[in-house]
């Protein structure tokens, strides 16, 4: 019954030809790299879509191929592949985004030079990030983890002839680099406390599960952290979120496909895998909860004053994820992964919205925009839809799902309720800046000569809109089928009446508010900055974390840098010009030597002779 | 006895070394090789009569050193009048053919 599954393998392998082909072919065709980059990603979709439909039934076995890889002494690494209701969904989401992306860059890249290199590297991401997906330990996992980092720095740096482009890039490379540094040492420790070194998550789960105690809480808690701090640094939690703002340097495609919907889901994705582990510690679980509230939190309010309109996004992204890894820290497995599901949707909606926008006035600044609803219906009316689902407002599918989380929060840690529905007022409040500002309004200087969209790229915004309203009604209150389907337990659909009228009470609030400020302007939008200036800067200049860690860390770093290089360069470099400089001098002695001259060569032996003759008599006169 | 024969010896190989190396005449250099082997000549009598084990081996020994020497002069000789010929020298510093 699971015959599709077994063909899981094949899912990764139509990106990855994809990219071989492209980049076989060069630039020259630049249509033909449109077409493969799509067709590759469709077929993984396809077959994606089989193997869920597949699963949908009622006790879908989980299907795990591996084969031996590498042999080491008694010791056997396999890797292979498996496929679960998680990552079958996964599976979805990722082949899903990645296609629409494909079709939506056809219009957006249309003009650059370099589109089949772009379409290369999201083929190349996508193989990735399905690798990642489908891995059955956490070594290949990791490989793939890296692999994903690696697309995420080619495309955020692919306009590198901007200076701007090319920091972004590296900041995303080594910041990330910071957690995945945790997630190795964590998959180490774990290589070396588990019985027989396995590395599966079949055998994680049961030596976790079954409470065997081969490992110390101790040491648990500590492998849960470190895997927790790469969960950290892909997903963009605090303190190692900077680097997600500053990627949006990248293609607004790109925004949408690995910044919002599926790389930085990876961490969530990563502790979901492991989750056994976390569940067995619950300093891990608590300090998930409290890092995934926080930032939360933390980003929705710096969303509140940024004027980017990717930038905006991107807070919110990084505060979506905290509300991901704050449901999975309040033990609500599903609510996290539910999260995970509809965010993917409405998020690379609205960032593909944005691209609409952007593509259409060339500005990001949402200042300059205005008015842009009655030029753009298809991009305004989807955005609209996603900025819905955003603020949590019902039947979008955003709703639900974080319907559940403040639910899970309520039950456990009214503390993260209370931080959660503030985090959904902001939300909330600063979507509906973004909307008023953007479409409502007089048209500012530069939406003057706006139009709508081709085709390639509305027609992925309609399809995500879809998505966006419906994929929400899989997990309702009085309908628990995604839970029991995810975790193969039936959860008993909780609904609390308390927080769902909350929820909707701070969205609702939100917005009007928002209406109030930037839509009807009955309240004047500089009434806070007037009253308020350092909280206002605070927020724009995101609290100061960028500057924080310059000061902080990348100075004293450069300082050390500065330090070794001088020493390098006098010291290190001094002995080398020392070493060199007597060689040469030695040997322009001895080309002296060599004169032509017999008495001289002659000379030389009879030096050579008598220091022999004294060292062999002086030896005896030695002690 | 034997310490001052060999004295003798030294002296004289050392004035020989001294003259190879030094003397710019290649004749004299010449010469100088002579005084080497006839320091030499003069050790192997000296051993063959004061030696640990005398015998008459290093007289023999000499006289063939001698007989050698004769013709190594000779043939000495000969290339210096050929290098004269060739270079109308006999100046060593100037013969520095194998820097080139």
């Amino acid at each position: 019954m699971e015959m599709y599954s077994q063909a899981a393998w094949l899912i990764p392998l139509f990106p990855l030809a994809a990219f071989l082909v492209l980049t076989a072919l060069g630039r020259s065709f630049r249509r033909a790299g449109v077409f493969i980059g799509s067709i590759g990603s469709l077929a993984a979709f396809a077959l994606s879509l089989l193997i869920v439909i597949d699963r949908l039934g009622a006790n879908a076995v989980d299907y795990n191929y591996a084969f031996d890889w590498i042999r080491i002494g008694d010791y056997t690494l396999r890797i292979g592949f498996e496929v679960t209701n998680l990552t079958a969904m996964m599976l979805v989401v990722v082949t899903l985004v990645s296609f629409l992306v494909n079709v939506y860059s056809a219009g957006y890249m249309k003009n650059d030079e370099r589109i089949t290199v772009f379409y290369g590297y999201v083929a190349l991401f996508t193989f990735s990030m399905l690798g990642l997906v489908l891995s059955d330990n956490l070594l290949s996992l990791y490989i793939f983890w890296e692999l994903v980092g690696v697309c995420s720095f080619l495309l955020v740096g692919f306009w590198y002839s901007k200076p701007k482009a090319r920091a972004a890039a590296k900041k995303a490379f080594i910041v990330t680099r910071i957690g995945d540094a945790g997630l190795l040492i964590g998959i180490l420790l774990l290589f070396w406390y588990m019985p027989n070194h396995a590395l599966d998550f079949t055998t994680i789960q049961s030596v976790f599960d079954g409470q065997t105690g081969a490992i110390t809480t101790g040491i648990t808690t500590l492998i849960a952290l470190l895997i927790f701090l790469g969960a950290v640094g892909k997903s963009g939690q605090f303190p190692l979120h900077v680097w997600l703002p500053d990627a949006m340097e990248g293609p607004t495609p790109i925004s949408a496909l690995i910044h919002a919907a599926t790389m930085v889901a990876a961490g969530v994705f990563l502790i979901a895998r492991t989750y056994d582990i976390f569940q067995d510690s619950a300093a891990a679980m608590e300090t998930v909860a409290y890092v995934g509230g926080f930032t939360a939190i933390f980003a929705a309010t710096v969303a509140l004053a940024q004027n980017d309109i990717k930038r905006i996004l991107a807070y919110s992204t990084v505060s979506q994820l905290g509300y991901m890894m704050m449901a999975l820290g309040l033990h609500s497995l599903t609510g996290g992964i539910f999260h995970l599901f509809t965010h993917a949707f409405f998020k690379a909606l609205l960032f593909l919205g944005a691209g609409s926008i952007i593509h259409a006035v060339h500005t990001q600044n949402i200042n300059e925009m205005g008015g842009l609803g009655s030029k753009m219906r298809v991009t305004a009316w989807t955005f609209a839809i996603g900025a819905l689902a955003l603020s949590g407002i019902p039947p979008f599918s955003g709703f639900w799902s974080k319907d559940m989380i403040l639910t899970a929060a309520l039950e456990t840690n009214p503390l993260l309720f209370v931080v959660g529905l503030a985090g959904a007022f902001c939300t909330a409040l600063y979507m509906s800046r973004l909307f008023f500002l953007v479409f409502m309004g007089k048209p500012k200087s530069a939406a003057a000569g706006a139009h709508e969209s081709p085709a390639t790229m509305t027609f992925p915004l309609i399809v995500l809109a879809v998505l966006a309203i419906i994929a929400g009604f899989v997990e309702t209150p009085w309908n628990g089928w995604f839970g029991s389907w995810l975790s193969g337990e039936p959860e008993d659909a909780h609904g609390s009446g308390v927080v769902i009228i909350a929820s909707i009470a701070v969205g609702l609030l939100g917005i009007y508010l928002g209406w109030l400020v930037y839509g009807k302007g009955s309240v004047s939008r500089t009434v806070i900055a007037e009253r308020l200036p350092w909280l206002v800067k605070l927020l724009e200049r995101s609290y100061y974390v960028d500057e924080l860690y310059a000061a902080v860390i990348v100075k004293p770093l450069k300082a050390i840098g500065a330090a070794l290089s001088v020493f390098d360069e006098y010291v290190v470099g001094g002995v080398v010009r020392v070493a060199g400089a007597a060689t040469s001098s030695v040997g322009r002695l001895s080309a002296r030597l060599q004169n032509g001259q017999v008495q001289t060569y002659s000379l030389a032996a009879v030096i050579g002779f008598v220091i022999i003759v004294v060292a062999i008599v002086g030896r005896r006169f030695l002690p | 006895m034997l310490p001052s024969y060999l004295t003798m010896a030294a002296i004289l190989f050392c004035i020989g070394l001294y003259g190879a190396l030094v003397k710019r005449n290649a004749v004299v250099v010449l010469l100088s090789v002579e005084l080497m082997l006839n320091a030499v000549n003069l050790n192997l009598v000296a051993f063959s009569k004061y030696g640990v084990v005398p015998s008459l081996t290093g007289q023999i020994f000499s006289l063939f050193t001698i007989t050698v020497a004769a013709a190594e002069a000779a043939i000495g000789v000969a290339i210096l009048i050929a290098l004269f010929r060739l270079r109308g020298t006999v100046n060593v510093d100037e013969f520095d053919k194998m820097r080139r």
